[in-house]
């Protein structure tokens, strides 16, 4: 046992990471559905996808980048599947936090802050995106749709990308009062159509103009062209490449920034 | 009886000369034009098992989270352990063990590791908290509960359990809202045992209740609270010597009656307070003036003589009961 200022001097320096072991403790209950569906996941969809739909599609065209078309949408499906897991990590967790068990308000008591709650919670979302896109590029590893030696990059790519969905999301978690069932609309009106017009299972250039701002303002898209470059030197001018990265970046801080602005404005009135 | 010194805030000495740990001056909390808390002032020496007595909506939880440092307050002056909450939060939070109002227990953990986890909040080693948690579960008598599911406790048992948790740093202030809230008579006395039983190790207990009788059996002094301002302050004792009478006679005539009988109980005891379903007189010696009511061939459905209670102190104060 030490002095309680020796308690207070720990929990301000590594406050963030206490929290976040008692989330991946959490996670660890769940740990067995965890990995099935990050096992399970990209050998569905890298199945029905690449090997099932893909005789269907015209593997010779140019618009695919020259490569296999498992290998032309291996990439988005890894940048998807982060986007997936971050939309549920970062929505019911956070409302379990505030409202339903309200288990934030427990280390809200203890030395830590609320801002380092919300790091903690991040933090460990964040390892568990790490993991998880380690395991589907392994699985696009064996399917052998990652042609170049950078491929496995793109786990970084879709942990970024993960965050950049996730974190503004993160925020408008934090900032509900009143379960009215957004979450399920967020799933349906938001993940959804950004996981289908992202340019996911075919070039964005292909949809027309009215719907193709989608891409344009979908983490997902950003994070596919990242990942694709990455994968099979997708033809795409260097600058783009730094946009890409930066509105990543941009969103992840954004929504960190929110984030915490919400967790200590709501636990600190 | 205010004017406990404060140490200067922004140092770790802890606790002021006087030993004391906690004080107030106009403390005041506004959430928009609501006053939640309306400069209230008060200090509690080292030990003492301090209470907020009031109904819902007093201000006593306010007043506890902004003690607790999880709530900054709008005005005035607050000291615990001669830190200033507002400036030196994880440092407050850490000389404190605190159990909410509602439980916020992790359920998705068994009871042990939630004591675990706690624990690492304050940085403390594996190495401490395994021994400590099993302790601190023996104290709880949760021993042989500490592989289930939370959600698989009763009530009472996730109670002990939180208070278990707020144990884990062994903190020499222990803040309870509304501790036995919702909970049945039994699982009450055994909360009340245990506490007393931290009372005794020299902890220092503040805590709020709308329960006269757990107010009585705990504290040492508390403070009425209504609507945010302080009515009154003293131990039990005093508190019921100074606004009321030794004994009270509860009569109750049918709700049709109470309110007309009042005119011809004048003059028997000292003070006729009128409820809807009982008319209560305020005596000396009950005895007698239940005597005298019969003497006036009045014959109330039912009656009963009783000590005067805080329940009493809390009617005269603001002329409400404290749980409507």
């Amino acid at each position: 046992m030490h002095a309680p200022e020796v308690s207070a001097a720990k929990a301000r320096r590594w406050g963030a990471f206490y929290y976040a072991e008692q989330v991946l403790r959490v996670m660890k209950g769940y740990s067995w559905s965890i990995v099935m569906y990050s096992v399970g996941q990209p050998v569905a969809y890298l199945f029905a996808m690449g090997v099932g739909l893909a005789t269907l599609v015209d593997t010779g065209n140019a618009a695919f980048g020259g490569v296999s078309y498992l290998a032309f949408i291996a990439p988005a499906l890894l940048v998807s599947a982060a986007v997936m897991t971050a939309a549920n990590e970062f929505t019911f967790p956070i409302m379990d936090g505030f409202k339903w068990r309200r288990i934030y308000y427990g280390p809200h008591a203890s030395p830590l802050t609320p801002q380092q709650i919300a790091a903690g919670q991040i933090m460990a979302v964040t390892l568990r995106l790490v993991l998880q896109s380690a395991i589907y590029f392994a699985a696009v590893a064996l399917f052998g749709a990652s042609p170049s030696g950078w491929g496995w990059a793109g786990i970084l790519v879709a942990t970024l990308t993960g965050l950049a969905f996730g974190l503004p999301l993160m925020a408008y978690s934090a900032s509900i009062t009143e379960d009215k069932g957004q979450f399920a609309l967020v799933m349906r009106f938001i993940v959804m159509p950004l996981f289908l017009f992202s340019g996911t299972f075919f070039p964005l250039d292909n949809l027309p103009l009215a719907v193709r701002w989608i891409g344009w303002i979908s983490p997902i898209w950003h994070g596919t062209e990242l990942g694709r470059t990455l994968s099979f030197g997708y033809r795409e001018p260097p600058l783009l490449m730094v946009l890409h990265a930066a509105v990543l970046v941009a969103l992840a801080v954004l929504g960190w920034i929110l984030t915490r602005r919400r967790f200590a404005r709501r636990m600190g009135q | 009886m205010h004017n406990h010194a404060l140490t200067p805030s922004g140092t770790l000495t802890g606790g002021s000369p006087h030993g004391t740990v906690i004080s107030a001056e106009n403390l005041t909390k506004t959430y928009g034009d609501v006053t939640a808390v309306d400069s209230i002032s008060f200090a509690v020496p080292a030990g003492e098992s301090f209470g907020l007595l009031g109904p819902n909506g007093a201000g006593k939880s306010t007043t506890m989270k902004m003690i607790g440092g999880v709530t900054r307050r709008t005005s005035g002056r607050l000291s615990i352990m001669g830190l200033d909450p507002d400036t030196h939060g994880p440092e407050v939070r850490a000389h404190l063990g605190v159990v909410p109002q509602q439980d916020n227990l992790d359920e998705e953990l068994r009871v042990r590791d939630n004591l675990l986890v706690y624990g690492r909040y304050f940085g403390l080693p594996m190495s401490y908290l395994k021994p400590k948690a099993d302790e601190l579960l023996e104290f709880a008598q949760l021993t042989d509960k500490a592989k289930s599911k939370v959600d698989a406790l009763s009530g009472g048992m996730k109670r002990r359990l939180t208070i278990a948790r707020s144990l884990i740093n062994e903190p020499r202030i222990l803040l309870l809202d509304e501790p036995t809230t919702g909970l049945d008579p039994q699982a009450r006395h055994i909360l009340w045992d245990r506490l007393f039983r931290l009372k005794e190790q020299g902890v220092t207990l503040i805590l709020t209740t709308h329960y006269m009788d757990e107010a009585e059996q705990l504290c040492d002094r508390l403070i009425v609270v209504d609507k945010g301002r302080i009515m009154a302050e003293g131990s039990p004792a005093q508190l019921i010597r100074e606004h009321s009478t030794r004994e009270v006679v509860e009569l109750r005539f049918g709700s049709e009656r109470n309110a007309t009988i009042g005119s011809q109980l004048d003059g028997i005891g000292e003070r006729l307070e009128v409820l809807p379903d009982r008319v209560l007189m305020y005596a000396h010696d009950g005895e007698w003036a239940l005597e005298q009511v019969s003497a006036r061939g009045l014959r109330p459905l039912t009656s009963l003589v009783r000590r005067s209670s805080l329940e009493d102190v809390f009617l005269r104060l603001t002329g409400r009961s404290l749980v409507d």
